[in-house]
């Protein structure tokens, strides 16, 4: 069993490492357009979101449709800083980048605590309500704010975090799906899942269920405001209507095309999902419905004998493995 | 002194007394039993004992502390640990994982290592896989270690939710209808294995069970309960012979 555990380690170092080599060697090597190129932020962004709406969705069992108002505190947090910062240049600008990535990130984490603690309290249809009303509020309060610029936004944000920087991206996002992968396979990660399966039982072996709802909830909404400043010092600009519900569900259809607590899923349906609308571009007026039937039919595959019987020949090579 | 003392407990809901004036003492190392028909009111006393519920009146005190108004959670912590009469596993984790999860409070280490895997969590999940390992070992469950939990057989997943509460370490633990849907092999199975845990780690047991047999078999003293009230204790040959105990299960 160690032996398999190692061997895991090993595979999931190598294909980190392909795929920075891939990305290298794509850039370098000017083998994509520029609207690819704009992708690559994006792709690694949305995997964050997705990782972390996995903890609270997939791995905790609970619905919430107010991912993206995480995301815009952080992104508004951490583009607050930069752009005051560089208005007095005393830290340099990676310094820079760093005290906004942190902030985002806390700032996100401090408003999952206070929405965290009473709203956890509601289950199921409920909290999934109450949190979309809470990514609304958000917007809303964005919006009228005098700090936020309101509705024009903010703009001339610097770019620390654009394709040119990928390498900073990449860590950071190899970081976050570590970190919350690490998580699951740790005492901790064992109490959410236990929560998610059978609450009264949990709590009757000695889980407090609260602490770790709450907790969950927390991670989940730090990475999402980690991801926000990415996304902010990436695009350059920010206005209040990019976090609306609509974002939110978009994080939702790729953990749940991805597979509820599966990390690697979501990685796959972030990349698939961010690509898709640029290549179905070509096809102007019919994208929309294009993207919806992809959509579709990859949801049905996804609930499909034909997965089920790919998965299975996987489990069988993997025990004959395992036997030998 | 007695580790379990439940004194004048009774809870109501609504205007239904469910369960009332309800006493009962259980000495270290006993293994007792509480049975009654349908409807009885079993269940509710357990709920009452592990924190499920809060009791209107009475008190509960183990090894002298009070359990009273603590959650389940805390009630665990001060070493009550229970099963379910429908089985309440973590049905999408493993086996293992399912035993590990109730090592919760016994075997800690920082968030730190929990995002950041280091030596210390390697050491940790050791000692927590060997422990689990061990208590597995006594339900004949170490094979299906990695086996997700809802693919267990039901006679099994009985015995991985008592390896389960087991892991708690608890003083005094709790057993639901463990009987409940096995067939007379798996039940005399069961009974051995009950002894021998009693045994093994000591502990003091409390079980529902309508299986009279088993009842009869390993019970050293017996509560029978009826609309919510005691109606008769003692050992099981003294109460299964007691006229009221008669009438109560088969009418006049």
């Amino acid at each position: 069993m160690k032996k398999t555990s190692n061997r895991q380690v090993w595979f999931n170092i190598a294909v980190i490492a392909a795929a920075y080599v891939l990305v290298t060697i794509l850039l370098k090597g000017n083998l994509l357009n520029r609207q690819y190129t704009s992708l690559l932020v994006p792709i690694a962004v949305n995997i964050m979101l997705a990782v972390s709406l996995n903890l609270v969705t997939g791995f905790l069992g609970e619905l919430t449709l107010g991912h993206a108002g995480f995301m815009s505190i952080g992104a508004y947090t951490g583009a607050l800083i930069s752009l005051n910062l560089g208005k007095t240049e005393v830290l340099p600008a990676p310094a820079a980048f760093a005290l906004a990535l942190l902030c985002g990130g806390l700032m996100a984490a401090v408003f999952g605590f206070l929405i965290g603690v009473p709203v956890l309290r509601l289950r199921g249809d409920y909290l999934a309500i109450v949190t979309l009303a809470f990514g609304e509020i958000i917007k809303s309060v964005i919006n009228s704010m005098e700090i936020t610029n309101g509705a024009r936004g903010l703009s001339k944000i610097p770019l620390y975090s654009n394709y040119t920087n990928y390498t900073v991206v990449f860590f950071l996002m190899v970081l976050t799906v570590l970190a919350v992968t690490n998580l699951m396979k740790s005492r901790d990660g064992r109490a959410i899942m236990a929560i998610r399966d059978n609450d009264i039982a949990a709590e009757s072996i000695g889980i407090k269920i609260s602490h770790f709802k709450v907790k969950a909830f927390v991670i989940a909404a730090f990475f999402a405001g980690v991801a926000g400043v990415i996304y902010a010092h990436n695009v350059g600009l920010l206005k209040p209507g990019t976090f609306d519900y609509n974002k939110s569900i978009e994080i939702l259809v790729i953990v749940v095309l991805g597979g509820m607590g599966s990390i690697r899923g979501s990685i796959i349906a972030a990349i698939i999902l961010t690509v898709l609308p640029e290549l179905l571009r070509g096809t102007d007026n019919l994208r929309m419905l294009l993207y919806a039937i992809v959509l579709i039919a990859m949801m049905i595959f996804n609930n499909s004998k034909i997965k089920e019987g790919l998965m299975m020949n996987r489990t069988f090579r993997k025990l004959g493995r395992k036997e030998a | 002194m007695a580790l379990l003392e439940v004194k004048n407990l009774g809870i109501s809901f609504g205007g239904l007394k469910a369960v009332d004036e309800f006493n009962i003492t259980i000495e270290e190392g006993q293994l007792y039993g509480l049975i009654g028909p349908n409807g009885a009111g079993k269940t509710t006393v357990f709920n009452l004992l592990t924190g499920v519920y809060r009791p209107t009146l009475g008190t509960i005190t183990l090894d002298g502390k009070n359990l009273v108004g603590k959650g389940p959670a805390e009630i665990c912590k001060c070493g009550v640990a229970r099963t379910f009469q429908n089985i309440r596993l973590f049905g999408k984790m493993t086996v293992l994982d399912n035993v590990k999860t109730a090592l919760h409070n016994q075997v800690k280490y920082s968030e730190a290592v929990c995002f950041f895997h280091g030596p210390v969590y390697k050491k940790k999940e050791q000692e927590m896989t060997d422990m689990a390992m061990d208590v597995l070992k006594v339900f004949g469950l170490d094979g299906y270690g990695e086996t997700l939990a809802s693919n267990l057989p039901y006679g099994q997943q009985r015995k991985l939710e008592i390896a389960r509460a087991l892991a708690t370490n608890p003083k005094l633990l709790l057993l639901d209808e463990p009987a409940a849907g096995m067939n007379p092999n798996e039940t005399a199975e069961l009974m051995d294995t009950i002894r021998l845990i009693r045994e093994k780690y000591h502990i003091t047991i409390l079980l529902i069970e309508h299986d009279m047999k088993l009842v009869a078999g390993i019970c050293e003293y017996l509560t029978v309960l009826n609309f919510g009230t005691e109606l008769a204790s003692g050992t099981p040959a003294e109460v299964l012979n007691d006229p009221k105990v008669i009438t109560a299960y088969l009418g006049e």
